[in-house]
């Protein structure tokens, strides 16, 4: 006859114990056997793509989507393989991570700092994502950077372009491909200089938060080291749609260069706004009015239609690049998607690769491992030429393009028409820079989770 | 001086398309009782009309030109719209440059049809409840119909541009005696101007000086008696909710080359159009009208640098602090009336 040692008070304390452990986020379970958040577990590994699905970005989102699902093709192997083709690092074998097939799972961020958080942390404990990629604002790369810093899992920033980014909101579990306002202001300067010459009166137009006041500084401080004068600095409220009476004290400031610090719908309707009152037709100081958009994306080119003819900005990508990773990128992109790539797109399929090469060449998917591949990385052939992710601030310095509107597009692709590639040099600045948070700012620990 | 006449005229700029939305509201208000949230909807969908008319006219065929690549490398699909091929080039190019003013004819039919079924189909079942279930109803409705939007357009703005002929500005301070390329304003900003006023003086031409108005005033001030004469005021109501909705969509058709249009534009207009209506007083024509020029006028001041340096912050928040002193001196709002609204 067997004896049972089950007592009531045993079975409530194992029920108990049970009952907790299944309650626990996956990622808090995952790391009890491999010392990190989200250890993969069976044969896939789960990446997770944080972008705007709705909201005025909601197009940037879906073209960044469509890279990050082309980017996990060609990891497990799949279509023409893209830039594994060109890419310098060669660990990538095409068959998918550390021999695991690549899955993932997609967010919303509605281009919201909360929502964009609340949709990464869902993809980190309920999916169990251990990277997070994509969005399209830098008040969303901040916070979910933020958030995966806490969690223990790898950020790899889709497109934000303040300098707080890798600046004083750094973090060591993220990383940015995308350049930065200091480098748009690098890159600008001497084209400014070349066509608008050195003597000249800037107003700028700035979107007030806070991607609009670090680009505002960059370009004001890199004007003015040219021996520009600014004129004034006005800060327009983000949910402004009528820009009119903004630009109407633009006519008679005495200034003869107008700074759009505006980005996606505030862009286009600023410029718009600007064009209706003829500014370009205008002579002040006995030259002719310019409009310098520091950064452009491809929707807002396509946004602003013919008003962006000859107006200058800065961009991290252009599919019209002559590179072999770029013409490999757009050859896979173009062939499957019926278009070529925005810049948005590129740097989001350029950073799933990369976070996927730095697990190979580290052996590991632990964040800290990844970290340690990433930092001081030297590579080529996603597209942007010699680039490299710097170990200080975890910033990616590569060529910086400067573009124009073009003036006789053929096609609804080609608005913007690449003016020059800056050289890398010229937009390097030091880590401990002011306008990236000076020596307070630090990267901190690397986090591996639980 | 130059800019306080500048920022005038954006004033009533401004203040046109602020009118034109909450002239309809009124409308709806005034003769349905109904809180309509789907009115921006309808001056979005105004917009979309004239963009639905552009991308009409520039239907095209396509030939491959061999001497040409694509992106891809590919011989280049060169796009020739059919007006260009039944009218000529230059005529054909003409007829899409003018796509904007023609939408207008478009759209007043459509806006008309969009305003009936949105009435007889859904807003009529709320007319017996209360004003937060109609709010709920319409502003549900307001986001389906910019989802759908977005569905067929995507949420990027798309450039509808004014005539060629229409564009760039006109020296408006020469005309006063200004020094030349002081005082500058497009031209096509003041057509909007001139278009709103007429849109307005049509609306209160046609309520005060036909049968119909006639009949649609006293069913606003007493529909129980006008019931009681035997005459169909729903009926009447509901075609003043069609009038609504094509004063709504006409307002966003000629705003469509002020700023490229977007799924969302609906919503920007919707709040700062309901507080018009209240700073007028609610179901008051003349006060929304009023007061749509009025906060576009001041909201303008709001945003010139002397404004926000001496107080900063206050172009974000001008409209509202107006409307709560108009508010706290004047509850009925400028020219509203009493027992509007306060049961």
């Amino acid at each position: 006859m067997s004896k049972s040692n089950l007592t009531r008070r045993g079975l409530l304390k194992t029920s108990a114990i049970a009952g907790g452990g299944l309650m626990l986020p996956t990622y808090l379970r995952a790391a009890a056997h491999a010392g990190f958040t989200n250890a993969p577990q069976g044969d896939t590994v789960t990446l997770g793509f944080n972008v705007p699905q709705t909201g005025p970005y909601a197009d940037e989102g879906s073209d960044e989507l469509l890279a990050q699902q082309l980017a996990v093709e060609h990891l497990n192997g799949e279509g023409d393989g893209g830039c594994l083709n060109t890419f310098t690092s060669k660990a990538l074998k095409g068959n998918g991570i550390l021999g695991k097939k690549v899955t993932f799972v997609t967010g919303d961020t509605q281009t919201k700092s909360d929502a964009a958080r609340a949709s990464a942390k869902s993809m980190i404990e309920k999916d169990g994502a251990i990277m997070i990629n994509g969005g399209s604002s830098s008040g969303v790369a901040v916070a979910v950077q933020g958030l995966c810093q806490e969690a223990g899992v790898i950020f790899m920033a889709g497109l934000t372009h303040a300098n707080d980014t890798t600046g004083k909101d750094k973090k060591a579990n993220g990383f940015r491909h995308f350049f930065n306002a200091y480098m748009s202001g690098a890159a600008l300067a001497p084209v400014l200089a070349n066509e608008m010459g050195t003597d000249r009166r800037a107003y700028h137009l700035t979107a007030d938060y806070n991607w609009g006041w670090t680009q505002e500084e960059s370009i004001v401080a890199s004007t003015e080291a040219l021996g520009w004068e600014t004129v004034n600095t006005v800060k327009t409220p983000l949910a402004s749609t009528d820009f009119s009476s903004y630009i109407t004290p633009v006519l008679n400031s005495g200034a003869d260069v107008l700074v759009l610090n505006h980005y996606g719908g505030n862009m286009v309707n600023s410029l718009s706004n600007a064009i209706q009152f003829d500014l370009l037709n205008k002579q002040v100081n006995g030259k002719d009015f310019k409009i310098v958009v520091p950064l452009y994306s491809e929707l807002m080119a396509a946004g602003a239609g013919e008003n962006i003819k000859g107006v200058l900005g800065s961009m991290n990508y252009n599919w019209q690049l002559e590179n072999e990773g770029s013409k490999q990128f757009v050859k896979s992109f173009g062939e499957k998607y019926g278009k070529p790539p925005s810049n948005s797109a590129q740097t989001c399929y350029a950073q799933v690769l990369l976070y996927a090469d730095a697990c190979e060449r580290a052996g590991t998917f632990n964040p800290c491992g990844v970290v340690e591949a990433l930092e001081g990385f030297e590579f080529d052939g996603l597209g942007n030429g010699k680039t490299l992710y710097r170990a200080e601030d975890h910033q990616c310095f590569k060529d910086v393009l400067v573009v124009r509107g073009a003036q006789n597009p053929t096609s609804a692709y080609d608005t913007l028409e690449i003016v020059e590639i800056t050289p890398v040099e010229q937009v390097t600045y030091a880590p401990n820079h002011p306008m990236f948070g000076g020596d307070e700012a630090t990267l901190g620990e690397c986090n591996p989770g639980a | 001086m130059d800019a306080i006449i500048l920022q005038t005229l954006n004033g009533l700029d401004k203040g046109s398309a602020y009118a034109l939305i909450a002239l309809g509201l009124t409308l709806i208000f005034g003769t349905l009782g109904v809180v309509n949230f789907a009115h921006g909807a309808l001056f979005m969908i105004g917009a979309f009309c004239a963009v639905f008319l552009q991308r009409i006219l520039s239907l095209s065929t396509i030939t491959i030109d061999e001497t040409q690549k694509d992106f891809l490398g590919n011989p280049l699909k060169v796009e020739t719209p059919y007006v260009h091929n039944w009218f000529g080039p230059e005529t054909g190019s003409l007829i899409i440059d003018w796509s904007v003013p023609l939408a207008i004819f478009f759209a007043i039919p459509v806006m008309i049809a969009v305003g009936f079924i949105m009435e007889r189909g859904l807003i009529k079942h709320f007319y017996k409840r209360p004003h937060a279930d109609q709010i709920l109803v319409t502003f549900g409705l307001a986001i389906v119909l910019q989802e759908i939007i977005k569905y067929f357009y995507g949420a990027n703005p798309i450039p509808t541009p004014a005539p060629d002929a229409l564009k760039g500005a006109a020296d408006f301070g020469a005309l006063f005696g200004f020094d030349p390329n002081v005082i500058i304003y497009p031209y096509w900003r003041l057509i909007y101007f001139c278009f709103a006023a007429l849109i307005i003086g049509a609306v209160f031409a046609f309520l005060q000086f036909t049968t119909f108005g006639m009949v649609v005033r006293a069913g606003m001030a007493d529909r129980e008696t006008v019931g009681l004469l035997g005459i169909d005021i729903d009926k009447r109501f509901t075609i003043m909710f069609g009038i609504a909705a094509a004063v709504a969509g006409l307002a966003g058709v000629m705003y469509t080359p002020i700023n490229p249009p977007n799924y969302h534009m609906g919503m920007d207009f919707l709040v700062l159009s309901f507080v018009v209506v209240v700073v007028g007083g609610m179901g008051s024509l003349p006060g929304a009208v009023a007061a749509g020029f009025l906060l576009g006028i001041l909201e303008s001041f709001a945003s010139t640098t002397w404004a926000t340096t001496t107080i900063p912050g206050i172009n974000q928040i001008i409209i509202y602090l107006v409307a709560i002193i108009i508010l706290l001196t004047r509850p009925r709002g400028l020219m509203g009336k009493k027992g509007v609204m306060e049961d």
